[in-house]
């Protein structure tokens, strides 16, 4: 969001520890439509939000990334540093900061109060996560507190809308026309300053309570088992799978309701409109192409649920725990766990989420294998694919074997990934060690409105892409498809008479080898933009190429027909490596400041692509015939 | 329990300064809570009322001594 006019509102900025709730918080103070999470990093962005306090005064609040101090040693650490300071260009200083502290962890978060004291701001702390700190019989005597630190200490749930009146009576009393902004001044702590810091925390803590460290809490009980050398990995595995069965077995209902409701329509309105070149765009074009890429919403939702669950749970950090190892062997740290996984659901958020990397050269190579994890936009793909060419089968233990043929491709990607990064390593200059230093927080009962507000979120962006970037490019293709028109008399589906038609039988030139037929090659073009539109651009030339009035037949059994067994598993093969959709190439852009980057991850997944469909076209030819 | 005396001085200064942030400071408290599947890494480690997963390198630094008894 972009800063407002110098409106004479007061900014504030919220700043805390990783994992201490800052951004439920901020969420609650705000209404924003932000993601919650509880592993460390998740805000990357700049996020602002404005409040209206009771007495009518407009604050404007500032979610600065998480941080453990101010001396800043990642890319997000010192974005926070650097507005405080008053040193990040268009960005102006804060008026005030709310450091929003975790209750139950005080003697870590405390430390970043003391140094944010040091910086002068006018501040208030909140102790947040109150409501579990008293459930776990901790009890801070706030008063105290704010008679020893010498500023206001107020108590807030971040997860209830009530929590936060307290905090929002602190901002009220904000009103002050002609305020007088007092100089941040930074020196970098001394080894004394830290000396002298980790004594106060204790003498506060002393007096104020709030120190009892349990010796084995709830999430140390989870912990022994989730962490367990033998029976952790297990776990890990067990969910995964879980995830990549549900999104089959769980979607099949509402997406065969989608599926009969959109033909249904095309049905009504093939009836009900006259003959004209109108109908065959609505019909042909827009519900054809739409349709098809809005049956697969269903799964996305599910994907999305088990990965918000995982995130806002905690068990996301162990997850990198576990993983810590395997990462380490191909000279990945095990924090790239996170930005690896949220890549499943999407490459752009995943290459966002390397921020929170401290080695850039670490960091590098994530973003540059994160596209080789399968994202959420791959799966329409995959499932029209797998759907009409792998039988429904159960296999024993009750697996489905379409779903056994989803986890092999993620599976396939993971270690393509895995051997991209081993390459990246053996050619990189050595650069020492890569930290982990993951803080695993307490586990979390995942609050189901921000689980509620994430999966809004995704059916907002992906219907959003369906009515955008989707329906235009239809609608687009729909045009090249139809025009120009066929000669009287000819013989042949009139697509192939069309511009599409000539481009497909050029690019069909190229694609011959690893078995794609025309067809294929010209939805591999809008494909581009954004995966999810081959499936649709498929549905589109395959309405067209129909001769007869079949056009609201579904896509499944007309490719089963139509396409070889290799074809189909060199397309799966095409679209593992399946070379970047643009926004992803512009995010990398973005991030890594270059074009250079893009370029080669653009280049690079190219060439994997083609020669693993390639060797798989080949093989399954040379295997079937 | 062992508790954290120091951390080492021919450590990375960066790692030493993380270290520091996080909380391993002289005289804080830190047990292991679990141990990777391979190599018995990465470690979790606990340090006052907080978890964080260490390579061995990085828990290499940190120099522990029994524990004292707590004065009363």
């Amino acid at each position: 969001m972009e800063a407002l006019p110098s409106a004479p509102s007061p900014l504030i900025a919220l700043v805390g520890n990783p994992n201490c709730g800052k951004t439920a918080l901020f969420n609650i103070l705000t209404g924003s439509r932000q993601k919650v999470a509880n592993y460390a990093g998740v805000t990357v962005e700049r996020k602002e939000g404005s409040l209206l306090t009771p007495s009518g005064l407009r604050v404007r609040i500032l979610d600065l990334p998480g941080a453990y101090s101010l001396d800043p040693l990642t890319p997000d650490e010192q974005v926070t540093a650097d507005v405080l300071l008053g040193r990040r260009t268009g960005e102006t200083q804060p008026d005030f900061v709310v450091c929003v502290t975790d209750a139950t962890n005080l003697r870590q978060n405390l430390r970043l109060v003391l140094s944010l004291k040091r910086l002068g701001l006018p501040m208030v702390v909140a102790l947040n996560m109150s409501d579990i700190a008293r459930r776990k019989g901790i009890v801070i005597d706030a008063e105290r507190l704010a008679a020893e630190l010498g500023v206001p200490v107020v108590e807030t749930v971040g997860v209830k809308a009530t929590g936060v009146r307290a905090l929002i009576k602190v901002l009220d009393g904000l009103a002050i026309p002609g305020r007088t902004r007092q100089a941040a001044v930074w020196r970098t702590p001394s080894a004394s300053d830290i000396e002298y810091d980790q004594s106060e925390v204790r003498r506060i803590l002393g007096l104020v309570g709030g120190d009892r460290l349990d010796g084995v809490t709830i999430s140390d009980r989870v912990d022994a088992v989730v962490l367990h050398p033998v029976f952790g990995p297990l776990i890990l595995a067990g969910i995964l799978f879980l995830v990549f069965q549900a999104v089959f077995a769980w979607a099949q209902v509402p997406m065969d309701a989608i599926r009969l409701g959109v033909a249904a329509f095309g049905h009504w309105l093939g009836a009900a409109l006259p003959e004209s070149l109108l109908k065959g765009l609505l019909i042909n074009g827009v519900l054809a192409g739409v349709g098809s890429v809005l049956v697969f919403l269903p799964q996305i939702i599910i994907l999305f649920f088990f990965i918000l669950m995982l995130e806002d749970s905690g068990y996301l950090p162990r997850a990198a725990f576990l993983l810590d190892r395997v990462m380490g062997s191909v000279g990945l740290s095990g924090r790239a766990f996170i930005p690896l996984l949220s890549s499943f659901a999407c490459a752009i958020p995943g290459i966002m989420a390397t921020r929170t990397i401290q080695n850039p050269r670490d960091r590098l190579a994530t973003i540059m294998i994160a596209p080789l994890m399968t994202c959420s936009a791959r799966l329409p793909v995959y499932a029209l694919i797998i759907g009409a060419f792998i039988p429904q089968r159960t296999l024993w233990g009750g697996l489905e074997l379409q779903g056994v043929v989803l986890f092999g491709l993620y599976i396939v990607g993971v270690a393509s990934a895995m051997a991209v990064a081993f390459v990246l390593k053996r050619s990189g200059r050595g650069t020492g060690f890569q930290a982990l230093m993951l803080e695993l927080p307490a586990y979390h009962w995942p609050n189901l409105r921000s689980l509620g507000i994430g999966l809004w979120q995704r059916v907002e962006i992906f219907m959003s892409r369906v009515g955008t970037i989707i329906l235009a490019l239809m609608v687009i293709l729909w045009a090249l498809s139809s025009f120009p028109a066929p000669p009287p008399g000819a013989a042949g589906p009139p697509i192939q008479y069309s511009i599409a038609g000539h481009l497909g039988a050029w690019l069909a030139v190229l694609f011959a080898p690893i078995g794609f037929n025309w067809q294929i090659s010209i939805a591999l073009v809008p494909g581009l933009a954004a995966r999810e539109v081959a499936v649709g651009a498929l549905g589109t030339v395959y309405a067209l190429s129909a001769t007869g009035d079949d056009v609201s037949g579904a896509l499944t059994p007309l490719i089963a027909h139509s396409w070889s067994l290799p074809t189909a598993f060199s397309l799966l093969a095409w679209y593992v490596f399946a070379p970047q959709c643009l926004s992803t190439l512009a995010t990398v852009k973005r991030e890594t400041n270059s074009w250079r980057y893009p370029i080669i991850m653009a280049a690079y997944l190219f060439a994997l692509a083609y020669t693993g469909s390639w060797i798989t076209y080949r093989v399954a030819v040379a295997l079937l015939s | 329990m062992v508790s954290v005396t120091a951390v080492d001085a021919a450590a990375p200064a960066e790692l030493g300064r993380r270290l520091a942030e996080l909380g391993f400071l002289p005289g804080e408290a830190v047990r292991i809570v679990a141990r990777g599947m391979m190599a018995r890494a990465p470690i979790a480690v606990r340090i006052g009322t907080g978890t964080f997963a260490l390579r061995l390198f990085e828990a290499a630094c940190i120099r522990v001594c029994p524990e004292q008894p707590q004065p009363a």
